[in-house]
């Protein structure tokens, strides 16, 4: 049996959040996500658009960090709001906290008049949620991070889109958590996070104590697919052959054990 | 033949422009392509209680570190390759910074958009169900006059007009007219921050002949039309330590320096401050050499 990493677990379901996206701009923020949508575009959605993060997109699948052979096109700060409220976008960002309703915080700890901890601010988190197909990775999956209300809502969840009526609603589309645990979306009972698989390896015990709220766990809980010997190939050849990836999510003993429970 | 008038100035002559109170945009973005010189010119002034609209670096850090800042507009504040800007968080940890509004980076945009073409607002999406409507209730939804496909009626955010006392931004070439050209991967918002203000001011790398600005560069690239801009000055160096590619890259050794200081005790800024800041911009960049040449022969 081939062994394989957690690292190398999460980027296939990274990959797996983009696979029926179709013809749209995928927007990783961060390594694990970047890995992830290039794995995608190489395997299951040749039609993604990609970017170098700067200002250009790629017409090839450049390894992490590397420079564009091909160019197709130019997408500087402008133009991504532009496609943000086109909408044909998928966007992967990060979270410090997530709560049961599937609201982000990337603003600030505590108050927001004065917090204990000043973060990024909310960058494009309230307008990528109401406007285009928006997913969250968690490298460290905690009960710090999964809270049950969020201190500040940068990224709009289901429910409170709903509440703020058909101009929020409408494009809101939540699709995916994917943590070092397990893979989640935002689709359990009343617009709240809900378990759709645990890793190899990973228990289910495991994810809910990690978890500071109710998640809701269906009766028979999937294991994530392990990736394949060609996206391992993939991965480890083309993509991110200098292992940047075990950086952000460290290998874990048991990952080759395969099953979760 | 009658040419348009000189507006070259210096930098001293722009912060003189300048008055307490004012609302003030910083083009770039984050730690790319900031105003830098005219910046640190408003470190060493005696001015006070500014408004800074600004998708934020290391210019909101070093102005609210100085107690320049009585409110703040930004959507994010960030070094890049150092996330989280030391001297701004430490400012909002501290409760520093009087007023803060943070929006949404795209609303920001709208505002800017919103200013420039004299609207009270521009409506979108962005902001609509998150705190940033919570935090800023003077900001206000808007009711489309228009039924959608499905019959409904939809309630947008009307984002605020950011309507701008001065801009700052900085270029890779002007001309002394104030025609201004970027040369890097991203124009940012520059043209939109001049147009939204009532007077602003360019800095630049160099400033050629008018000719010059499309001597092997295409005209796409000029961003900036004199009718916005009020005065131009040649600031060598002057986004430092920012990018200004292709001129050149962010200092990424003396941004670390930055916010080692700035994340560390007093001593450690003040420190900072006097090796630095504490002369005019010619002493800055030969500090900067100076730190440069250390770095190289580490």
């Amino acid at each position: 049996m081939t062994e394989f990493s957690r690292a190398e677990v999460c980027a296939a379901a990274i990959a797996d959040a983009f696979k029926d996206d179709g013809e749209i701009f995928a927007s990783p923020m961060g390594m694990l996500p970047m890995l992830g949508v290039r794995l995608a575009k190489l395997t299951s959605n040749p039609d993604l658009v990609i970017s170098d993060g700067e200002s250009l997109f790629l017409g090839g699948v450049p390894p992490l960090f590397a420079k564009a052979d091909v160019v197709e096109g130019w997408i500087p700060f402008r133009r991504v709001f532009d496609v943000v409220a086109y909408g044909k976008r998928h966007v992967m960002m990060g979270a410090t906290q997530v709560d049961k309703h599937g609201n982000q915080n990337i603003s600030a700890i505590g108050d927001f008049a004065q917090p204990k901890r000043q973060l990024l601010g909310s960058r494009g988190a309230p307008g990528n949620t109401v406007n285009n197909r928006t997913s969250y990775w968690v490298p460290k999956h905690n009960t710090r991070v999964f809270v049950e209300q969020v201190d500040i809502v940068s990224g709009v969840g289901p429910a409170r889109a709903k509440a703020a009526g058909p101009g929020a609603s409408k494009y809101n589309d939540i699709h995916r958590i994917v943590t070092n645990l397990g893979v989640f979306d935002v689709k359990g009972a009343d617009d709240t996070v809900r378990l759709l698989s645990v890793h190899p390896g990973v228990t289910v015990d495991e994810v809910v104590e990690n978890t500071g709220f109710a998640l809701e766990i269906p009766t028979d809980v999937p294991v994530t697919r392990e990736p394949t010997e060609s996206e391992l190939m993939i991965i480890r050849n083309v993509l991110d052959p200098k292992n940047l990836r075990d950086r952000e999510v460290p290998p874990v003993a048991s990952t080759d054990a395969g099953a979760s429970k | 033949m009658s040419k348009p008038r000189t507006k070259v100035m210096t930098i001293d002559e722009v912060v003189a422009q300048l008055s307490d109170g004012m609302t003030i945009g910083i083009g770039g973005w984050g730690p790319r392509r900031k105003p830098m010189a005219l910046v640190r010119a408003i470190l060493r002034s005696d001015l006070k209680d500014l408004t800074i609209v600004s998708w934020g670096g290391a210019d909101v850090g070093l102005l609210a570190r100085a107690g320049k800042i009585k409110k703040l507009v930004y959507a994010f504040v960030s070094l890049d390759s150092i996330p989280l800007e030391p001297n701004f968080q430490r400012a909002r940890q501290n409760g520093t910074i009087p007023e803060v509004v943070e929006l949404d980076e795209g609303m920001f945009q709208t505002g800017l958009y919103a200013a420039a073409q004299r609207l009270p607002f521009l409506p979108m999406r962005a902001g609509l169900g998150s705190d940033v409507l919570v935090n800023n209730t003077w900001i206000k939804t808007v009711t489309s006059p228009y039924a959608d496909e499905n019959g409904d009626v939809e309630e947008l955010t009307a984002v605020p007009a950011l309507t701008l006392d001065v801009a700052l931004v900085h270029m890779n070439r002007a001309d002394a007219h104030g025609n201004a050209t970027y040369l890097g991967p991203d124009p940012y918002f520059d043209d939109l921050f001049v147009q939204a203000a009532d007077q602003a001011f360019v800095t630049c790398e160099q400033i050629v002949d008018t000719a010059g600005l499309t001597v092997d560069t295409a005209v796409q690239r000029l961003l900036i039309s004199r009718m916005a801009v009020t005065g131009v000055v040649e600031t060598p160096n002057g986004a430092h330590f920012t990018t200004c590619t292709p001129d050149y890259e962010r200092d990424e050794k003396f941004q670390k320096a930055y916010a080692v200081a700035a994340g560390g005790s007093d001593e450690d800024w003040a420190a900072f401050e006097e090796r630095f800041l504490s002369g005019d911009e010619a002493a800055y960049q030969s500090a900067v050499a100076a730190f440069a040449a250390e770095e190289a022969a580490k």
